[in-house]
């Protein structure tokens, strides 16, 4: 009899991933169409970025995907990191950040092509899937 | 129920790296505080141990540490919110004595960082998040608290200037205090001269100068009823507040990356339970990871309107003659940070301030002090309010 499959598409998410299984592993399925989806709770409507699968409100697990890269937010914050943790090496430097949708923030990484004179708090941005170079996803932060 | 109290109170040299094993660090912070109450170990009845497991290559280290220090059969109980565990420790300590459950409680801090190698320390450092959803970006401690600094700087307009005071009066203070890691006073020149490399870029807009350092370090408090002081002949110093809160370890989940929420929350418990205001506070010690968290620490615990943090350290009101002394021991950005045994650090200083027994840093008949002592970027908040 074959061995039961585990899925472990989450090995896919960042430079570095430490999480294989996740019970929201389609979300990287949805990266690769070029999504960057949250949860939102069918039962009290609450939105989650990073998604979710138990509303911890109504202790539900009944929860739809929506796609966050339609949406525009404002930067809330940002970091330019000139020394990284063991694995991003290469990546470096790059700046990670905090931007705000409303119902919902997002924790990601400036997109590499954007100046730095041009990253402002307060600046409107898009969140976009982005391949990097060792096969993984993320997300990034662009100018909307 | 009787009141709780402190009756000695001890730590390490925090250095760079500690020529012994991790048991042996926590015997030295240990046989000071029990010297330092006049007690044997056998009026102990618990112990709680506190560090951060990840730093360690013990497996459980509380029953290791409670047997070198002679403390079985007693029960011990470990401890850890990254870097306030022995604030948490104290709190426990505090809940066991105050419950009846015991009458002599030693808390026990202990991190020995450089068990593991510095390329190793980094890669734990980036799981010190949500491993899930944040570290994949490559994060760390440094960059999480500059993300709050570049946010502090753009709604009151304060200035890398302003931070490097703050790393200013803790090096005016480190230099004269023994068990500090950092003892070279610095200037301002050396803190904003974009030649020093104390300006060096670590994560925008923090430079080396407002980083605190690893250290190895071991740290102490006795915790005892008010009837066991008074069987002991001993005059403590009183636990009158204790607060503690969390937050959102995701970034997502905050509202506000100007101040720390939990710690403003652990303020208000602490400062109710004890049945005063931040005006009351004669002394306090606040945890200086980053020259931004001693920032955020005047605003959050009240000794400063938000924004005005800036004022306070211009005006050097946090100095040893000014309206609150904060972190005159040199804090953490002097004395270095060994993760599990430097809330217990912090809890010495005042303690001793209390007691008129702080030497060269003593101010004037303090009767309160607070020690402010933060997890991860405001993970966890953990005030603390002692008294004569
Ligand atoms: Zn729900």
């Amino acid at each position: 009899m074959a061995k039961k499959e585990i899925d472990v598409r989450f090995k896919k998410f960042g430079t570095v991933s430490f999480t294989s299984t996740s019970k929201v592993n389609d979300f990287i399925d949805y990266l690769d169409q070029g999504k960057v989806v949250g949860t939102r709770c069918s039962k009290c409507g609450l939105d989650f970025f990073p998604p979710r699968a138990d509303c911890f409100n109504c202790l539900g697990s009944d929860l739809e995907w929506f796609d966050a890269a339609a949406d525009t937010g404002e930067l809330v914050t940002f970091s330019k990191m000139k020394y990284g943790p063991v694995g991003f090496e290469n990546d470096l430097p790059y700046t990670i950040a905090v931007a705000d949708f409303g119902k919902y923030k997002i924790f990601g990484r400036m997109d590499n092509d954007l100046a730095d004179e041009a990253i402002k708090i307060g600046m409107k941005v898009k969140v976009s899937a982005n391949s990097l170079d060792n096969g993984n996803m993320n997300y990034v932060f662009k100018a909307a | 129920m009787g009141k709780v109290g402190i009756i000695g109170v001890g730590q390490s040299a925090f250095v760079r790296t500690y020529p012994g094993s991790l048991k042996e660090l926590a015997f030295e912070g240990f046989k000071e505080a029990v010297q330092d109450a006049g007690i044997t170990s056998q009026e102990i009845d618990a112990s709680v141990v506190c560090s951060a497991p990840e730093y360690d290559k013990q497996r459980s280290p509380a029953g290791i540490v409670a047997e070198y220090l002679g403390l079985n059969p007693q029960p011990t109980f470990y401890v850890e919110t990254l870097c306030s565990s022995s604030s948490t420790g104290l709190k426990l300590a505090y809940s066991l004595v105050k419950s009846g459950l015991h009458d002599c409680v030693a808390v026990v801090g202990v991190q020995k960082m450089s068990e593991i190698t510095s390329a190793e320390s980094q890669e734990r450092m980036g799981r010190g998040t949500d491993i899930q959803w944040e570290s994949p970006f490559g994060t760390m401690m440094p960059a999480y608290y500059a993300l709050f600094a570049q946010a502090h700087m753009n709604k009151y307009g304060t200035k890398p200037e302003d931070l490097s005071l703050i790393r200013l009066k803790s090096s005016f203070y480190g230099r004269l205090n023994e068990k500090a890691v950092f003892r070279k006073s610095l200037d301002m020149d050396q803190l904003t001269s974009p030649d020093s490399r104390l300006t060096d870029p670590v994560a925008s807009p923090l430079r080396v100068g407002d980083c605190c350092a690893n250290a190895d370090g071991s740290s102490c408090v006795i915790v005892v009823s008010e009837e066991k002081a008074k069987s002991l002949s001993r005059e403590p110093v009183w636990i009158l507040g204790v607060g503690a809160a969390s937050n959102s370890v995701n970034l997502t989940g905050r509202e506000l990356f100007s101040g720390l929420p939990a710690a403003a929350e652990a303020a208000r418990q602490a400062y109710e339970m004890a049945g005063i205001t931040a005006k009351d506070v004669d002394i306090a010690e606040v945890h200086d990871c980053f020259t931004i968290a001693e920032m955020m620490a005047y605003e959050n615990l009240g000794f400063a309107e938000p924004g005005g943090g800036k004022e306070l350290i211009q005006g050097k009101e946090t100095y040893m003659d000014g309206s609150i002394p904060v972190n005159i021991d040199g804090g953490l950005l002097s004395k270095g940070h060994p993760i599990g045994a430097t809330g217990g650090s912090q809890i010495r200083t005042i303690v001793n301030q209390l007691r008129g027994e702080a030497g060269d840093i003593q101010v004037k008949d303090p009767e309160i002090g607070l020690v402010h002592n933060i997890g991860g970027v405001g993970l966890y908040g953990n005030v603390t309010i002692l008294g004569r």
